[in-house]
């Protein structure tokens, strides 16, 4: 206990741990629909399409989220579209604006010339170097899906069990297909500084399986995927302190783990 | 009262005409059997009048009012169960999306009541805490017939809901749909390939192949000269006297 008094007395720890804790909630979140409608894939494009948007940031000399918000949104809009309105599957749509996002990012990079690291603390975080407004923009998602839980779970969940049944009850799919990628977009982004293109992906999925393995209901996945999200941020934080060792690694790994566990134990009880 | 009216519906995909200037007014109470080869546009049909294809020309009228607009009204039976195996959810969640219009979360003692009753009705009782995903074809269909009851709808719309039912149970099922219409005074329109249902069951019968070839009381309208007419197009060849 006065170990974590001692850390907490950290103003960057503090941070870390609040950055953590609300990138891992609200991952963990979206997470639950975007494993169940089978867009695993779409946290990677994204956070791939939000380095085409910090590229663009740096070499316009702008605030990197400012450009990276919009970027990704349009993209996740457009991944969206083109899911709609084509026969093309959700991991085709996302390669597609995946590649072309990276290749933006580069080229824009490339233009930009005496690129510095900035770049580079994108494409793994630096939860230790978490600022005011990175948290701020976290908080301030967090807060704003709070809201919309009330309004959006049930629909969202209804027409992620099967989108024609929900039509048939006026339930407005396409609305909220739109609604969803918007949010998932923006959840992206916030978590980006903080945890890093390269493992933000992971934020938003193995939480999500986990508590798939771990729930009979959708209700119980939410929760257990909104907790494990906290827990394995605040966990991974603590090791990577304790052992001095980067602590996106740690954290992912905490998220691996528990998934390990949650695996076998599940495996157990169906024999 | 009318339940359902339809004036020259016509519903096209692309260049596809899957419907051709259908139409047909059904009375309140009624019991309609839609029959009509493979592909015939029984099921565009139903999805029209729940408001889920628009009509390409021509007007509908479900329950006085435009399709879609009063979906707590009525109970639906889709036929392909387009549903994600993977989601977790328990039968009795699926069943209450027949009261809510939407999914649960934690679920209500009164709410979990209802779904109990209706699926007891269905002599489902038993699937009540199953996950849906692996639930037979038969257990499903009886799982998506209560989501239909519990609405307690004045018009139930089922497409082929005898499929995969074992024997007793579709006489169950029959019997319990005849007896809530009887309670409720409520409107069915039923999909179905078994003509001895139309014949025997239903009030109207309806027989589809892109056009309408024939509509109203089954002992009339289920001549062999309509049906030979009707299914003989399906088939594209146009024998005398089929026999069906
Ligand atoms: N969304 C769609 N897009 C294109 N074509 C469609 C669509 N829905 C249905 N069709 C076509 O319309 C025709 C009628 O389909 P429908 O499902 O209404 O037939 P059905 O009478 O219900 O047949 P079955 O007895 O096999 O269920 C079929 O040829 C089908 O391929
Ligand atoms: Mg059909």
């Amino acid at each position: 206990m006065s170990w974590f008094l001692e850390l907490w007395s950290f103003p960057f720890m503090q941070h870390a741990l609040l950055a953590g804790a609300m990138v891992g909630l609200l991952c963990g979140y979206y997470g639950v629909f975007m494993v169940q409608r089978g867009l695993s894939f779409l946290g990677d494009g994204l956070a791939h399409a939000a380095f085409g948007g910090v590229a663009l940031a740096l070499l316009l000399g702008w605030t990197p989220l400012y450009v990276a918000l919009p970027f990704t949104v349009v993209v996740s809009l457009g991944i969206t579209a083109l899911r709609e309105r084509t026969h093309l599957g959700g991991d085709t749509a996302v390669g597609i604006f995946f590649a072309v996002s990276v290749a933006l990012g580069v080229l824009f990079l490339g233009l930009k010339k005496d690129y510095s690291v900035d770049a580079f603390a994108y494409l793994f975080g630096s939860i230790l170097g978490v600022t005011g407004f990175d948290l701020w923009a976290v908080a301030l998602l967090l807060i704003l899906s709070a809201l919309l839980i009330p309004f959006t779970w049930r629909s969202l969940a209804y027409a992620t069990f099967d989108s024609e049944l929900a039509r048939s009850d006026r339930v407005p799919v396409r609305l909220l297909d739109y609604l969803l990628s918007v949010l998932i977009a923006l959840t992206v982004v916030v978590s980006v500084k903080v945890v890093g293109i390269v493992l933000v992906a992971s934020f938003l999925v193995i939480p999500a399986a986990t508590a798939r393995l771990l729930s009979p209901t959708l209700y119980r996945m939410t929760l257990t995927s909104s907790l494990l999200g906290i827990l394995s941020s605040v966990v991974g934080l603590l090791i990577s302190y304790q052992v001095d060792v980067p602590s996106g690694s740690t954290i992912i790994l905490s998220q691996a783990f528990i998934f390990v566990v949650a695996a076998l134990v599940s495996g157990k009880a169906r024999g | 009262m009318v339940a359902l009216e339809t004036d020259n519906l016509t519903v096209r995909f692309g260049d596809f005409l899957a419907l051709d200037g259908v139409s047909f007014t059904l009375p309140e109470s009624a019991f309609l059997a839609l029959i009509g080869p493979n592909g015939a546009g029984k099921s565009t049909l139903i999805r029209a009048l729940l408001g889920l294809v628009a009509p390409s020309s021509g007007t509908v009228q479900v329950l006085g009012q435009q399709p879609g607009q009063f979906p707590q009204h009525i109970g639906y039976v889709p036929q392909i169960k387009t549903f994600d195996r993977s989601f977790p959810a328990l039968a009795l969640e699926l069943v209450l999306t027949g009261v809510l219009r939407g999914w649960v979360g934690r679920i209500k003692p009164e709410h979990k009541a209802l779904a109990l009753e209706a699926l007891e009705r269905v002599g489902a009782e038993k699937l009540a805490a199953r996950a849906v995903g692996r639930l037979s074809g038969g257990e499903l269909q009886r799982v998506y017939l209560a989501r239909a009851l519990v609405r307690k709808p004045k018009l139930i719309l089922l497409d082929e809901p005898a499929t995969g039912i074992d024997v007793i149970g579709e006489k169950d099922m029959y019997s319990l749909l005849e007896r809530y219409r009887a309670e409720s005074g409520a409107t069915l329109a039923m999909i179905t390939h078994d003509l001895d249902v139309a014949r025997y069951h239903a009030s109207h019968v309806a027989i589809l192949n892109r056009k309408l070839f024939g509509f109203g009381d089954p002992q009339t309208v289920m001549n062999d000269d309509c049906l030979a007419r009707a299914y003989g197009h399906a088939h594209h060849h146009h024998p005398k006297g089929v026999t069906l």
